[in-house]
C-alpha cells in the first residue's frame, strides 16, 4: 500500500474581513489506496477546511501553506485544466445534498453533467451508465427518477444520487463531508450501508469527515481527532474508541452516549471549542483539559509516534491506558504527576 | 398547465372586463358633452342636437352603450372621433406601429445593456464592477424624459449625430429616429435590470450547488453558463419582462418629447382634445398590451423555475 | 402575569404568551421605527431633501424677483447681473421660476405619497385583519387597479377632470396604492399572526384600538420606507406628467412644466431652463430613493 493522498504541515488562513484567521495549523495526514480515513472533531475544528483543502475548493483569498500530493502530483500548484482533472478524481459528497444539487435541473443532468462535459459520453450512453449507477445506491424505478427534479425527492435520496453520482466518474478518492448529518436516523444508517459497501468493492480510498467518533469506527480502517485546527491524534479506528491516546480523543469517547452499555458515565468536555485562530499558545486543549499541567501550557505540543498511532500530546505515554479508566479520576492523575 | 392557463386566461378576462368598464365608464361620466366639443361651445339647434345623439348613440342607457362599445371593440371597431369623424380602430392602427417598434427597440436596449453590464459587474470585481455600479446609478437617476432633455441636447443640438424630432419615413432613416428615444425610455429601466442581475449572479455565484458544479472539475465557463446563468435568469426574466410592460405606458412620454408619431403622443392630444372615444381606444389597448405581458411575465417564470407551483410568482 | 383564558379559545394561543407586554415591545423594537444608519450620502440626501422640503414651503417668499414677470428683450439671456441662470424664453428669471418650482414639484409628491399611503395601508390592514372573503375581495380589487399603470391612469383622468395637478395626482395616488397594500398586507398578515395579537385580542381589546395602537404601528418601519419610496416615483411621474401639459398648467412654475417649456430653446442651443430642471429633479430624486432605499433595507434586517 503506498499512500494515495500524503498532506503536510497543511495550514490554511481564510481572509475575513481585511484580517487573516488560520483555520488549520500544520496538519498532517496520509490515507493510502483503498483505504478509508475518518476525520474527526467538533464545528470549527477544520476538518472540513482539510477536506475543500484538498478538493482545491477553497473561498478566494484564502492562503495555504504546506502541501498536499494525492496520485503523485502537488495539488496545491496545480491551476487550470490540471486543477479541473484533478478535482474530477476527487469526488466531494456534501453535507447537504438539497443545497449542493442545482435545483432548477433534472437529476438526469445532474448526474450525468461530468460524464457528458468531461468524457464526451453520449446522453443516451450517460443516462444507462446513470440508471444503473441509481439501482446500485438502492433506488428504485431509476428512469423515473432521473426525470425528476431535485425537490421532487427525499433528502435521504438526494444523497444517495450524491454518492451514485461521484462514483460515476471513477473517482480514485472520495471525500465525504458530514454527508449523513442532515438525514434522519434511520435513513443514516441507509445510506451509511450503501456507502461503505460501494467503497469496499471499489476499492476506493475516503476521507470521511464526521463529528461522530463511533460511526467513523464503524466504516474507516484509521481516524484522525482534530481540535483546533491540529490533528491531535492518528490511530487506528477500532483502536481509538477502545484505548484513545490523547485526552481530547478520550473526551469525545465518554462524551458520546454508548447504546451497548447502560450510560453511568456521560461526561460532557467542560468549556467551549475553539478554532485555531483563537487558539492559546501551547497546547490548543489545556484549557479544557483534566490531565494538563503548567508545562502543556508552556511550548507547542508536537506530534510523536506512540504505540501504532500518533499523538500531539507530551503526556501520552504516562497518560496511556488510563484515559478511560473510571477509577482514574482526573485530580488523582494530576497529583500523581505533580509528585 | 393547462388548468394554470386557463385559470389565468379567466382572470384575464375578469380583469379585461372590469378595467373596460372603468374606462368606458370614467369618460363617460365626465362633464361635458361629447357634442360641445363637436360644435366648438355653439349651441345647436334641437333638430341637429337630435341628430348627432342618434348618430352616436348618446341617448341610449349607459350600460346599453357599454356593451354595444365592449362587443363591437372585440371585433376590432373601437367607435368614432366625434372631432375627428375617424374611426378609432383606424387612428390607433396608424400609430400602433411607432409605438411597438419603440417599445421593442427599448427592450433590446434594456436586454443587452442591463444584463451585459450586470453580468459584467457579477463577473468582474474591482474596477469593471465600479465603472458599473456607477453608471446604473447614474441612469437610475433619469427619468425618461430627463433622459430625453438630455440626449436632445448632447446627441441632437450639441454633437449632431442623431435626429431629435418626428418619425422618419423609410427602415433605416425611422429606425435612426427611434433610437435616441429608445435610450432615453431605457435610462431607468436598464440600471434596474442591471442591478438585478448583478445580484442575482452574484448570489447565484455563491450557492452550494455552484460548489459542487466546481468540485467535479467542469470548466468554469460551463459552471456560469449551466449553473450561475440558468438560475440567476428566473429573477432577471421576471424583472425584464416587468420592466418592458411598464414602458408600454411610459412611451407617452417619450413619443411627446421626440414628437415621435405614436399611440402614446396621440393618447395625450386626445385627453387635452377631450378626445373621448380615442382615449378609451388606446386605454383599452394599452391596458391590454400591459396585463398580456405581466401574464407572460408569470408564465416565463413558472417555465424556468420547476420548483414553483404555476402561478404563483415569489415576490 | 396571568391572562384569562375563556372557554372556546384554544388554551396554546394564551399559555405560549406569558407576557404580552414584552411580546408587543419586542414587536415594537422588530418593526417600528428605529434608528437608521445614514452613512455619508445619507446624510447628504437627507440634506438635499430637507433643502427641497424648505424651498417648497418658502420658495415663493425668498425668490428675488417675480417669476412670472417676462421681459422678452430678455429671452434666453444668460447669467446677468442678479439674475443667477438667466432667463427663460419668454425672459423671466430662471433663478426665481426655479425656487418657485420647488412647491409643486415637492408637494404635490407629497400629497400623492399620503394617499396612497393612507388608501394602501388601510385596504392592508383590513384585508389582513378580517381575512377570508374581505382579503379576496380587497386583493382582487388591487389586481385590476394593478392593470393601470400611473401615467396611464393620469391621462385619462386628465381627460375626464381637466388636466391640472389634483387629477393628476389622485390618479396616481390611485395606481400606487395597490403597490403599498401588497406590501403591506403580508406585513400585516404576518403581525395578525403574532401571539400578542391573539393574547390583547382574548382580553377583549377591539379591532380598531388593536389595529391602530398595535398592529399599524408596528409595520410604520414598512410603511415610512414605502412611502418614502413612493414619493420619489410621484416626484418623477408629476413632473412626466407637467412634462406632457397634462399636469401643472403653464404659465405655473413648476420643474416638470420648465422642462418641457425649456425645451424650445434647447433645440435651439439655449439649454439652460431645461437642463437647470432636470438637474433640480435628479439631485432631488436621487436623494429621495437613495434614503428610501436604506429604510427599506434597515426595515428588512430587522425582520431577519
Amino acid at each position: 500500500m503506498s499512500a494515495l493522498l500524503e498532506v503536510r504541515d497543511l495550514t490554511v488562513r481564510l481572509r475575513v474581513g481585511g484580517a487573516d484567521r488560520e483555520v488549520i495549523t500544520g496538519t498532517t495526514l496520509e490515507i493510502a489506496e483503498g483505504e478509508s480515513m475518518g476525520l474527526v472533531g467538533e464545528s470549527g475544528s477544520g476538518k472540513s477546511m482539510t477536506a475543500k483543502a484538498i478538493a482545491r475548493l477553497l473561498p478566494a483569498g484564502a492562503t495555504v501553506e504546506g502541501s498536499v500530493r494525492f496520485a503523485g502530483t502537488d495539488v496545491l500548484g496545480l491551476s487550470g485544466a490540471d486543477l479541473r482533472r484533478h478535482r474530477a478524481k476527487v469526488a466531494v459528497v456534501f453535507q447537504d445534498p438539497r443545497a449542493h444539487i442545482n435545483p432548477v435541473r433534472r437529476i438526469d443532468d445532474f448526474m450525468t453533467e461530468s460524464l457528458r462535459t468531461l468524457e464526451d459520453v453520449p446522453r443516451a450512453q450517460a443516462r444507462t451508465r446513470a440508471a444503473d449507477a441509481l439501482e446500485e445506491v438502492g433506488i428504485d424505478d431509476p428512469a423515473r427518477r432521473l426525470r425528476q427534479f431535485p425537490h421532487e425527492l427525499s433528502g435521504g435520496m438526494l444523497q444517495r444520487v450524491m454518492i451514485a453520482t461521484a462514483l460515476l466518474s471513477r473517482p480514485l478518492l472520495l471525500l465525504a463531508d458530514e454527508c449523513t448529518t442532515a438525514l434522519d436516523v434511520t435513513t443514516q444508517a441507509e445510506v451509511m450501508a450503501i456507502l461503505d459497501d460501494l467503497r469496499r468493492d471499489r476499492g476506493l480510498s475516503m476521507l470521511f469527515i464526521t463529528h461522530d467518533l463511533e460511526l467513523a469506527g464503524a466504516v474507516c480502517d484509521r481516524t484522525s481527532v482534530m481540535y483546533a485546527g491540529q490533528v491531535v491524534e492518528t490511530s487506528a479506528a477500532h483502536r481509538l474508541h477502545a484505548d484513545p491516546l490523547h485526552p481530547y480523543s478520550a473526551a469525545l469517547v465518554q462524551a458520546r452516549p454508548d447504546v451497548t452499555s447502560t450510560a453511568d458515565r456521560l461526561v460532557a468536555i467542560p468549556g467551549r471549542p475553539v478554532s485555531a485562530f483563537e487558539a492559546p499558545s501551547g497546547c490548543r486543549f489545556a484549557p479544557r483539559c483534566p490531565h494538563a499541567l503548567d508545562g502543556c501550557r508552556g511550548h507547542e505540543q508536537t506530534l510523536a509516534d506512540l504505540d501504532a498511532g500518533r499523538v500531539r500530546c507530551e503526556r501520552a505515554a504516562t497518560l496511556r491506558g488510563r484515559l478511560l479508566d473510571p477509577t482514574e479520576s482526573p485530580t488523582e492523575s494530576e497529583e500523581t504527576a505533580d509528585a | 398547465m393547462l388548468r394554470f392557463l386557463l385559470r389565468r386566461g379567466a382572470m384575464l378576462v375578469a380583469t379585461l372586463l372590469v378595467a373596460s368598464f372603468a374606462v368606458y365608464g370614467a369618460l363617460d361620466l365626465a362633464p361635458g358633452s361629447p357634442i360641445a366639443a363637436l360644435t366648438g361651445g355653439r349651441t345647436p339647434s334641437p333638430e341637429v342636437l337630435a341628430e348627432l345623439n342618434a348618430r352616436y348613440h348618446l341617448d341610449d342607457p349607459f350600460l346599453v352603450r357599454y356593451w354595444n362599445w365592449l362587443t363591437a371593440a372585440l371585433t376590432g371597431d373601437l367607435g368614432q372621433s366625434i372631432p375627428l369623424r375617424e374611426n378609432v380602430s383606424t387612428l390607433i392602427g396608424q400609430r400602433i406601429g411607432v409605438t411597438a417598434s419603440l417599445v421593442a427597440l427599448t427592450s433590446l436596449v434594456i436586454v443587452v445593456g442591463g444584463v451585459g453590464l450586470g453580468l459584467l459587474g457579477a463577473l468582474r470585481k474591482g474596477a469593471v464592477d465600479t465603472g458599473v455600479v456607477l453608471v446604473s446609478t447614474v441612469s437610475a437617476a433619469m427619468p425618461s424624459f430627463a433622459a430625453a432633455v438630455v440626449l436632445q441636447f448632447l446627441f441632437g443640438v450639441r454633437l449632431g449625430w442623431l435626429p431629435v424630432l418626428g418619425t422618419g419615413t423609410g427602415f433605416a432613416d425611422s429606425l435612426k429616429h427611434l433610437v435616441l428615444p429608445a435610450l432615453a425610455l431605457a435610462a431607468t429601466s436598464v440600471a434596474l435590470v442591471t442591478r438585478v442581475t448583478r445580484t442575482a449572479v452574484r448570489e447565484e455565484l455563491d450557492k452550494e450547488h455552484v460548489q459542487t458544479a466546481v468540485s467535479r472539475g467542469l470548466p468554469w465557463s460551463s459552471v456560469v453558463r449551466r449553473h450561475v446563468l440558468r438560475n440567476a435568469a428566473i429573477p432577471i426574466t421576471t424583472v425584464v419582462g416587468l420592466t418592458v410592460a411598464s414602458l408600454i405606458a411610459l412611451s407617452a412620454v417619450v413619443e411627446t418629447a421626440f414628437g415621435l408619431n405614436g399611440l402614446g403622443a396621440y393618447l395625450v392630444q386626445a385627453a387635452l382634445n377631450k378626445d373621448f372615444a380615442v382615449v378609451q381606444g388606446i386605454s383599452l389597448v394599452l391596458v391590454v398590451a400591459f396585463v398580456v405581458t405581466n401574464l407572460l411575465v408569470d408564465l416565463a417564470y413558472a417555465l424556468l423555475d420547476p420548483r414553483v407551483a404555476l402561478g404563483s410568482r415569489a415576490s | 402575569m396571568s391572562i384569562p383564558v375563556p372557554s372556546g379559545v384554544p388554551a396554546g394561543v394564551a399559555a405560549e404568551v406569558l407576557d404580552p407586554v414584552a411580546e408587543v415591545e419586542a414587536a415594537a423594537a422588530r418593526g417600528g421605527l428605529r434608528r437608521v444608519r445614514l452613512g455619508v450620502l445619507g446624510w447628504v440626501s437627507l440634506v438635499v431633501v430637507a433643502l427641497a422640503a424648505v424651498l417648497a414651503v418658502v420658495g415663493p417668499l425668498v425668490r428675488p424677483f417675480d417669476p412670472n414677470l417676462s421681459d422678452l428683450s430678455f429671452a434666453y439671456v444668460g447669467p446677468y447681473g442678479s439674475h443667477l441662470l438667466g432667463f427663460d424664453g419668454q425672459g423671466r428669471d430662471l433663478f426665481s421660476r426655479l425656487l418657485v418650482g420647488a412647491r409643486t414639484t415637492f408637494l404635490g409628491a407629497a400629497f400623492v405619497a399620503l394617499v396612497a399611503v393612507a388608501v394602501g395601508s388601510g385596504l392592508a390592514v383590513t384585508a389582513a385583519w378580517f381575512g377570508g372573503r374581505v382579503d379576496r375581495w380587497v386583493s382582487a380589487g388591487l389586481d385590476v387597479v394593478f392593470a393601470f399603470p400611473g401615467i396611464l391612469l393620469a391621462v385619462v383622468a386628465a381627460a375626464v377632470f381637466g388636466a391640472g395637478l389634483m387629477s393628476a395626482g389622485l390618479a396616481l395616488a390611485v395606481a400606487y396604492s395597490p403597490y403599498i397594500a401588497r406590501v403591506l398586507r403580508s406585513a400585516a398578515l404576518r403581525e395578525r399572526a403574532m401571539a400578542y395579537v391573539a393574547a390583547l385580542e382574548v382580553q377583549g381589546f377591539g379591532a380598531w384600538r388593536l389595529c391602530l395602537r398595535h398592529l399599524l404601528p408596528n409595520i410604520s418601519g414598512l410603511v415610512v420606507a414605502q412611502g418614502t419610496i413612493l414619493f420619489g416615483f410621484a416626484m418623477v411621474d408629476l413632473a412626466a406628467i407637467s412634462f406632457l401639459g397634462l399636469g401643472v398648467q403653464s404659465p405655473q412654475a413648476d420643474w416638470g412644466v420648465m422642462v418641457s417649456e425649456g425645451k424650445t430653446g434647447l433645440l435651439q442651443g439655449y439649454p439652460m431652463e431645461s437642463l437647470t430642471a432636470v438637474l433640480c429633479i435628479v439631485v432631488v430624486v436621487s436623494a429621495v430613493s437613495f434614503l428610501g432605499d436604506r429604510l427599506e433595507s434597515a426595515g428588512k434586517q430587522a425582520h431577519r
